[in-house]
């Protein structure tokens, strides 16, 4: 369903993606994991078009989202869900215009059934009773409950999840990657997920991919990572701060 | 040789930026003519741009027009002319004053605001978050405020033209004694169809001038709070300049 194939990304002339290919099947929930600036963020928004390659293609349903423009690059994108790390949430709006933005602009559905459907997404997020709230008066795990409800009311087939724990405490962390789970279960959408929570990312994820230094470290089932004799690999997923890996 | 390097980059690197910065409008009116339309957005935009701007307009207007009154009175009397107080603080508010002085005023009120607005948008990925809903940000966000400049410039001019019209009457008039009969009597006769029309013309022109440099600015601007204040000062700066520049040009292409 996605296939990256050798991907190049240089930033003023220092690359961050060195050759990344791989594939994530219909249904299958890929994490991706790696020490901060290593470039999973990038690789997310070149599989949305957001950035070009300088070399390689990144196919979505065997079309490259790399030569897409206009109506067919819209109809591509709206088929996706994307959680932002700092989640984009329209500051200007409530937590129900948020939700009904893509609705309200993208179909022709009469209010009231925009309203049933954003109610009922917003039911199954946990935040029923908040959508007259603006997004500066909610806390970290409910704006992201609310870019989460707002990423999914499209139905999407794919689902992006930039670090969506980061900056939440471990209990609300946990809650919002028990709900991805869920509405996985629920929804079926294909996923990656850029995360640092390792335990519970392990339990999630059908496969998990490293990235370290823009290449591809390594990539297979939670259980094989686990059992990798990689020391960079290991190294990471202890947290050690002794090995091949420098952190500055 | 060096230098010749570095010229050539610099060069290459403002005719790269000036191209960007036409394809953006270009772009803009582009989707400013076809639908979907956003009226209820442009509505918002005129609101803020214009009728929030109206105080300031009123003020400057007033006092712009009570010192050409107090000026053109003691000039004037020189001469023995001071009949011709109405012409001269008509015309001068009329084809100049009045269009460059309330875009200046709206570029530092909501020139400014546009472009922090924008680059905050842009910054905190709200415009990527458009873009992936399968939509096109510059219908949201670029061409209610450029449609709303069109509007409300002109407006905004007319607003600072009676009140400054009337400021300048109440120096010249009230205090320093020239009649009513003269001073709008005259202004009658002076004043023709044309040059209210030149202001019109440097009103709407200023009006798309403005929210094309504001928005642009804070569409391109740079990360984080450094980011967005360098914008919204560039926008500022550039936007005040453009106006000069663009009201000589205007003026010598309108005589």
């Amino acid at each position: 369903m996605i296939q990256l194939d050798n991907v190049y990304k240089s930033f003023n002339g220092v690359p961050v993606l060195r050759g990344i290919s791989f594939q994530v099947q219909k249904g299958e929930i890929l994490a991706l994991i790696g020490g901060s600036g290593q470039g999973k963020s990038v690789i997310l928004k070149h599989i949305v078009g957001l950035m070009k390659p300088d070399q390689g293609h990144v196919f979505i349903e065997g079309k490259d989202i790399c030569h897409l423009k206009g109506k067919p690059l819209e109809e591509i994108r709206s088929r996706i869900g994307f959680l932002f790390q700092s989640n984009a949430l329209f500051t200007s709006f409530t937590v129900y215009e948020n939700v009904a933005f893509p609705l309200r602009e993208k179909t022709h559905l009469p209010e009231e059934e925009i309203r049933k459907r954003v109610m009922d997404q917003l039911e199954q997020v946990g935040l029923s009773g908040a959508e007259n709230k603006y997004p500066a008066e909610l806390s970290g795990g409910m704006m992201k409950r609310t870019a989460f409800a707002r990423a999914l009311i499209q139905n999407p087939e794919i689902m992006l999840f930039d670090e969506p724990t980061t900056g939440l405490d471990p209990i609300i962390a946990r809650t919002i990657l028990d709900l991805i789970h869920s509405l996985h279960s629920r929804l079926g959408f294909t996923a990656i997920i850029v995360s640092h929570e390792l335990s519970r990312i392990f339990q999630i994820a059908h496969r998990v991919a490293m990235i370290h230094e823009g290449i591809l470290q390594t990539i297979g089932t939670p259980d094989e990572i686990l059992k990798s004799k990689d020391p960079v690999v290991r190294q990471f997923i202890r947290g050690a701060s002794e090995g091949p890996m420098t952190f500055y | 040789m060096n230098w010749i390097n570095q010229l050539g980059a610099f060069t290459i690197f403002y005719i790269e930026r000036m191209g960007r910065m036409g394809l953006f409008l270009v772009k803009a009116f582009l989707c400013a003519v076809t639908p979907p339309f956003k009226s209820s957005w442009v509505l918002k935009q005129v609101w803020f741009i214009g009728s929030q701007s109206t105080l300031v307009i009123f003020l400057t207007g007033a006092f712009s027009g009570m010192v050409l009154g107090l000026h053109g009175f003691y000039t004037l009397n020189r001469f023995g002319s001071v009949a011709l107080l109405g012409p001269m603080v008509a015309l001068s508010l009329i084809k100049e004053l009045g269009p460059v002085l309330s875009a200046l005023m709206v570029t530092g009120r909501a020139g400014s605001a546009i472009t922090a607005e924008i680059g905050i948008m842009r910054t905190t990925e709200q415009i990527d978050a458009i873009e992936l809903m399968g939509l096109n940000p510059f219908r949201y966000l670029i061409v209610p405020k450029l449609i709303a400049g069109i509007i409300a410039l002109p407006l905004l001019t007319a607003i600072f033209n009676v009140v400054g019209i009337f400021g300048g009457y109440i120096i010249g008039g009230k205090l320093l004694g020239v009649g009513e009969g003269t001073y709008f009597g005259e202004m009658t006769a002076y004043v023709k169809i044309q040059d209210v029309l030149e202001g019109i013309y440097k009103s709407l022109s200023f009006g798309i001038l403005i929210t094309w440099v504001c928005c642009y600015k804070g569409y391109y601007a740079g990360y984080g709070a450094e980011g967005v204040s360098k914008a919204t000062t560039q926008a500022v700066v550039l936007s005040s300049v453009l106006i000069l520049f663009w009201d000589y040009i205007m003026t010598s292409l309108l005589f």
